[in-house]
């Protein structure tokens, strides 16, 4: 059962019209609705794309925030065979908030890391809705530093609201575990990617997305803040998310423009929650061409190009 | 409430009252007891409020003043950056509100960047102030930090960095963020360099920030009371709706958890890092510490209690775990 977004309301009352009559057809077969169905679903496909063409930031945090949109374990199932989970920061705990492991790319090892915001009640609360704590930071710094060693290149599927603030987090030290996680980034020897599927929260993201290559889905947004928790501080009216993700500048062709991601994978029409396949194919893709095009370099020449990368960050901005 | 309870009362009641309000400057209440404190005995007493021992913010200069040799120091010339390249607004332009914050401090941005001698030895030092939009941390301040780690790298000196900050600067928006990883950029190259570079947190100091460079010092110091923290109190109290234990998140309550090494006075800053400084950096003991048995009196905690996860800690001496 498709979920409509309060936006796409002409696409779902087409939709659902197309669904009535196939039911009505069903009972009674004298009634020919071939070509009503055809002639609305065209239609429906029209809306969709005229919606899509011109998404506003805010609906696109919509859209990076789609319950059906595919998740880290839907990447995972994709594009990774062998997948081997690892567990735990060998320190406190177990974060299931942040999934990290090994597994094949098209044959060859990688290290995976990522949030998972789950897809139900019971997997949605497992995993904390994303929202990992220090140990999540912890077990990637741990997977990390495993891939370093055994030269394996490093992919994280960035997907979290946020780190989680609670008082457990703030005891041991989310702070400190966001910034080793993010220091150990900078120190790999070998090529890491980090592709936002969908929301880059703040520090719980660049934790794990300071990359050679940061790429974004074309519906993803990523940003120093959520827009509620923005529009709570700056206009201190948490009712005003919409005015701060509209001017925050949370989306890919945005950050693009400043530098701040390598490159956008396309989602097709309609978004990645209605065409979880064709997106898995550019994702492939573009995770086939990160290997290829830092194949050959050493640990230095990696370690130095995400180093200057970063620091060049903001410096072309006038 | 209306019109005349509203405007007009107040009015009259201030007519009538006697001015029993001491001029702005001249004395100061103490946020923690209430006690009145003359400024000029504040600022002799480098901002401690002399009975309760309260940590009130000292401004740049004197703070500089009070841990450098002779008082004195030489500013490093910040690079410029770009100015609101999200050209944002809230209820106001942020390119207001940068000039307002800079007539207001007179300075351009949160971070000044200095070199000086302490104990004779030559150190670079960083501080970040709250008075410059909470000391929040932008293009201009991720720079001026990032430049302050490079310039000890130059020079071969320690880098102490006084830090506080209320997290990235939102009109700034992921450009604040990058800052994150840009900073942690030069700490690792100082720290591949072999010099120290020590952290002492003051109040407050929280999210990005936090989370970035301030956490990855080789030794970090919190001034007494401090909040240091990633997510803030509000923040925390909003999500799990409960209120938050007392001292939570203050400098006494992360040295017990284990996230800074010691909360020291700010009186014997200077002490306890020219000591530890010349001996990370196999300097001979500075005249006027050599000999001291201890040069930081173990600091009072605020309130002692086992961290969690010691509940299991029992009375009378257990017997030790053996590797048999």
């Amino acid at each position: 059962m498709q979920s409509y977004l309060d936006f796409e309301k002409p696409v779902a009352d087409l939709e659902g019209k197309i669904a009535e009559l196939k039911s009505m057809a069903q009972t009674d077969n004298a009634v020919s609705i071939e070509e009503e169905v055809g002639r609305l679903a065209a239609r429906a496909d029209e809306a969709l794309a005229e919606i899509y063409r011109k998404l506003t930031p805010w609906q696109k945090t919509q859209v990076a925030r789609h319950p059906q949109r595919p998740h880290f374990s839907d990447y995972v199932r994709g594009l990774i065979t062998e997948w081997t989970p690892l567990a735990g920061d060998r320190k406190f705990a177990e974060d299931a908030a942040l999934q990290a492991g090994f597994g094949r790319f098209e044959g060859k090892p990688v290290a995976i890391l990522g949030q998972e915001k789950g897809n139900s009640t019971e997997t949605r609360l497992r995993h904390n809705f994303g929202m990992a704590r220090p140990e999540g930071y912890r077990k990637a710094v741990r997977i990390m530093e495993m891939a370093d060693r055994f030269g394996i290149p490093v992919i994280a599927f960035v997907d979290t609201a946020g780190a989680y603030p609670g008082i457990g987090a703030e005891e041991r030290g989310q702070a400190e575990a966001i910034a080793r996680s993010t220091e150990k980034c900078l120190e790999l020897g070998v090529p890491n990617l980090a592709v936002i599927i969908g929301e880059g929260g703040s520090g719980g993201a660049i934790a794990i997305a300071t990359a050679n290559r940061v790429l974004m889905l074309e519906n993803a947004i990523y940003s120093v803040i959520s827009p509620e928790a923005g529009a709570s501080i700056l206009w201190r009216d948490a009712g005003k998310a919409q005015d701060a993700a509209n001017n925050m500048k949370i989306t890919a062709t945005d950050l693009l423009g400043f530098g701040v991601i390598d490159g956008i994978i396309p989602e097709p029409t309609g978004g990645a929650h209605r065409h979880a396949a064709a997106v898995m194919g550019e994702t492939r893709r573009a995770i086939a061409q990160f290997i290829t095009d830092f194949a050959d370099r050493g640990r230095l020449e990696l370690r130095e190009h995400r180093r200057e990368k970063f620091l060049a960050i903001g410096s072309a901005l006038g | 409430m209306n019109w005349i309870n509203n405007v007009v009362r107040p009015k009259i009641r201030s007519l009538l009252k006697p001015k029993d309000t001491v001029p702005e400057n001249l004395w100061v209440k103490c946020p923690e007891s209430g006690e009145m404190v003359f400024a000029g005995d504040l600022e002799a007493n480098q901002w401690v409020v002399p009975n309760s021992g309260y940590h009130m913010k000292i401004k740049t200069t004197d703070r500089l003043r009070h841990f450098l040799d002779d008082g004195r120091y030489e500013a490093v010339p910040l690079p410029q950056v770009a100015q609101d390249p999200l050209r944002f607004r809230d209820s106001k332009r942020y390119i207001d509100r940068l000039k307002e914050s800079r007539s207001k401090t007179g300075t351009e941005d949160a971070v000044m960047v200095v070199t000086g001698q302490l104990y004779a030895s030559p150190v670079t030092v960083v501080v970040q102030d709250f008075d410059f939009m909470g000391g929040s941390l932008g293009m201009a301040a991720g720079q001026a930090v990032i430049t302050g780690l490079e310039t000890a790298l130059r020079r071969r000196t320690p880098l102490v960095l006084f830090v506080a900050s209320g997290g990235a600067r939102m009109q700034e928006g992921i450009l604040s963020l990058m800052q994150m990883p840009r900073t942690t950029v030069a700490v690792l190259r100082l720290r591949e360099a072999g010099l120290p570079f020590i952290v002492v947190f003051t109040n407050p100091t929280t999210g990005g920030v936090t989370a970035s460079y301030a956490m990855l010092g080789d030794v970090h110091i919190a001034e007494p009371g401090a909040l240091i923290c990633f997510a803030g109190p509000r923040v925390i109290e909003q999500t799990i709706r409960e209120k938050l234990p007392k001292g939570f998140q203050r400098s006494e309550y992360l040295h017990e958890h284990g996230m800074v090494d010691m909360v020291v006075h700010r009186h014997n800053l200077r002490s306890t890092i020219g000591s530890l400084v010349a001996m990370l950096t196999k300097v001979d003991a500075p005249e006027a510490l050599s000999g001291t048995q201890t040069v930081q009196p173990t600091p009072t905690l605020i309130q002692s209690r086992p961290a969690e996860g010691d509940d299991d800690l029992v009375a009378t001496q257990p017997v030790a775990a053996h590797a048999e």
